[in-house]
């Protein structure tokens, strides 16, 4: 049948001819069950928030609690993505160049973040870092607490953060020709100058994709952190606590302008990223 | 990833030995120091035992602290076992919405050339890089008192916000990628000819599908499926923002972890909390050998 109908017309045509049956049905769904799912309710969002017009969602944005959760719960993503990204690099090197007893078994373990409910995490790191918890009691004679602080914050975003810098570095350094190395080293560099100068630059773009991904999820993380966080406003209160808050008082206008503010600067702040990645993906070619 | 690893040495000692000191010579010039090695390697080691192991640990010593017969108590409440038993008819309404539309949305994308394609894939994505937060923001906001459509679902006397619906609607969207993109890449690798000779040789679409397409991409089905049920199990603040917290009624088991936890019930919350920490080991051990022993059946660009 598609034979007759592609002799016929050159007309345009929305999918190119196939011999596989099924595109209108399984395509059809799909686009129906995204739009339900998916399109619909983010388009609400964006519907409520129009609503309030830029001034609308500037007056809540500029509440010193809310600026003060917003620059709480960015500037603790930016130090924990950073973190990840350093550790997450030793460790995806560690992981993919050594060999040593227990290696898979670690390999495996950092998937954990992502299997762990946040939920268990978040408790669980409240009891360890508490100040009468394993490692809080190890700081506490010093006077220095860690849970119910943004130090405890910076915990949790850690925690969730380190797969995405692992994952995201290990198969590009899997992949990494080591003949380039040697080249390097016959040509008389010594291993720190070939580290620093051969591969990292080629490591660059995968680590910055990983920090990009880390902080991503560090901004929007909810459960692993309210345990830990203490959640006193000014001080350790996340933005995302504050849309619940403004929530249960069934402020849907603040918590709409809260979450519009969110969505913002993380997607500014991921173009930023996407456009430093571009740059070091043209000044040092590969992945 | 093993290839590098030194292989046990069985042959004759001498052999062994040249193998050793070539495997030095070659060491020397595009390895690091022994001495690094060992450094990297503890850092490394040490940073996950602290970071990533212990958190799990602690879940489970604090869940027995008060010995077996207050952990298996814990289990007694009858909230508790409501919280359960919502958590596993939510996962088995999510699970399989998701599993089908992956399945069609593959189908549709993988073996098929249309318009807006890379477009439909980036919004199959969306809800990862929405916070959860947001995502069940997004529901209150059509379905909430004040919402879209809060006013007709009261006059019809329906109730989505802090109802069962609600926690479904909020944990298919959080779920909603998992199936699909293991199974995009995977069968857009796999291309269309073993479809198109199924068809050829007289096979139905929907049999050329089940029999050749299925088998092709069962390990991948099954890693998406794994990760999208250990996510509808354990989703917090999605299901947070759109469950209201009834007891007994729309908690599931990691919201009742929380409202245990905040009533001082140390020993009931980790309990409830080292259920789901059971339930990610056994999700990691499945995932890992499948990518041990399947490996190449999965899809090999994945991001997560």
């Amino acid at each position: 049948m598609s034979l007759v109908a592609t002799a016929a017309a050159p007309t345009w045509r929305f999918k190119k001819p196939s011999a596989l049956p099924g595109f209108g049905i399984t395509f059809g769904f799909s686009v129906v069950y995204l739009s339900l799912i998916v399109l619909i309710p983010l388009a609400a969002l964006v519907l409520r928030a129009s609503g309030l017009g830029i001034g609308g969602i500037w007056r809540v944005a500029t509440t010193p609690r809310v600026l003060a959760a917003l620059e709480t719960s960015f500037g603790l993503s930016l130090a924990a993505a950073a973190v990840n990204a350093v550790f997450g690099l030793l460790v995806a090197w560690v992981l993919t160049r050594y060999a040593f007893p227990g290696r898979r078994l670690l390999d495996a373990m950092v998937d954990l973040p992502f299997a762990l409910p946040t939920a268990v995490a978040g408790i669980s790191l409240a009891a360890i870092y508490a100040p009468n918890g394993w490692i809080g009691s190890l700081f506490a004679p010093f006077g220095i607490k860690i849970a119910f602080t943004p130090l405890g914050i910076f915990i949790a975003l850690v925690f969730v953060g380190l797969p995405f810098v692992v994952r995201t570095v290990q198969p590009v350094l899997a992949d990494l020709d080591r003949e380039i190395e040697e080249a390097s080293a016959t040509l008389g560099a010594t291993r720190r100058q070939t580290i620093v100068r051969v591969v990292l630059p080629t490591l660059l773009p995968a680590v910055l994709t990983g920090f990009a991904l880390a902080f991503g999820r560090a901004v929007g993380e909810y459960g692993s952190v309210i345990f830990i966080a203490g959640n006193l406003p000014f001080r350790s209160e996340i933005a995302p606590l504050l849309i619940v808050i403004q929530l249960e008082e069934f402020n849907y206008a603040g918590a709409t302008a809260i979450a519009s503010i969110m969505l913002l600067i993380s997607f500014l702040s991921l173009l930023a990223i996407n456009l430093l990645q571009g740059w070091s993906r043209r000044r040092f070619g590969h992945v | 990833m093993s290839e590098t690893t030194p292989e046990a040495l069985s042959e004759d000692p001498s052999g062994a030995a040249s193998r050793l000191r070539r495997r030095a010579a070659a060491r020397s010039i595009i390895d690091e120091a022994p001495a690094t090695r060992v450094v990297l390697v503890a850092l490394a080691v040490g940073f996950l035992l602290l970071f990533i192991l212990l958190p799990l640990v602690a879940v489970f010593v604090e869940a027995f602290r008060r010995g077996l017969d207050h952990y298996l108590a814990s289990f007694a409440d009858p909230d508790t076992q409501a919280a359960i038993w919502l958590t596993l008819t939510v996962a088995a309404i999510a699970v399989p919405l998701n599993l089908v539309f992956g399945i069609c949305a593959a189908w549709a994308i993988a073996k098929f050339e249309f318009p807006g394609k890379s477009l439909m894939i980036t919004l199959i994505d969306l809800p990862f890089s929405v916070s959860p937060v947001v995502s069940g923001l997004v529901f209150v906001l059509l379905f909430g008192a004040q919402g879209l459509f809060g006013k007709w679902l009261a006059a019809h006397d329906l109730q989505i916000i802090f109802a069962v619906p609600g926690i479904v609607l909020a944990t298919v969207f959080v779920t909603f990628p998992f199936v699909a993109r293991e199974l995009i890449p995977l069968m857009q690798e796999q291309g269309t000819a073993e479809e198109e000779a199924a068809l050829t040789l007289g096979a139905s679409g929907l049999k050329a599908f089940i029999t050749v397409t299925l088998p092709n991409v069962k390990w991948a089905l099954l890693y998406g499926v794994l990760l999208c049920n250990a996510r509808a199990m354990g989703e917090f603040g999605a299901v947070s923002v759109v469950s209201g917290h009834v007891r007994g009624l729309t908690n599931t088991m990691p919201l009742h972890v929380e409202i245990l936890y905040n009533e001082y019930n140390f020993v009931a919350a980790f309990a409830v909390a080292s259920i789901l920490a059971g339930l990610a080991l056994v999700t990691l051990l499945a995932k890992s050998i499948l990518e041990w022993r399947y490996g190449d059946a999965l899809s090999r660009t994945r991001l997560y």
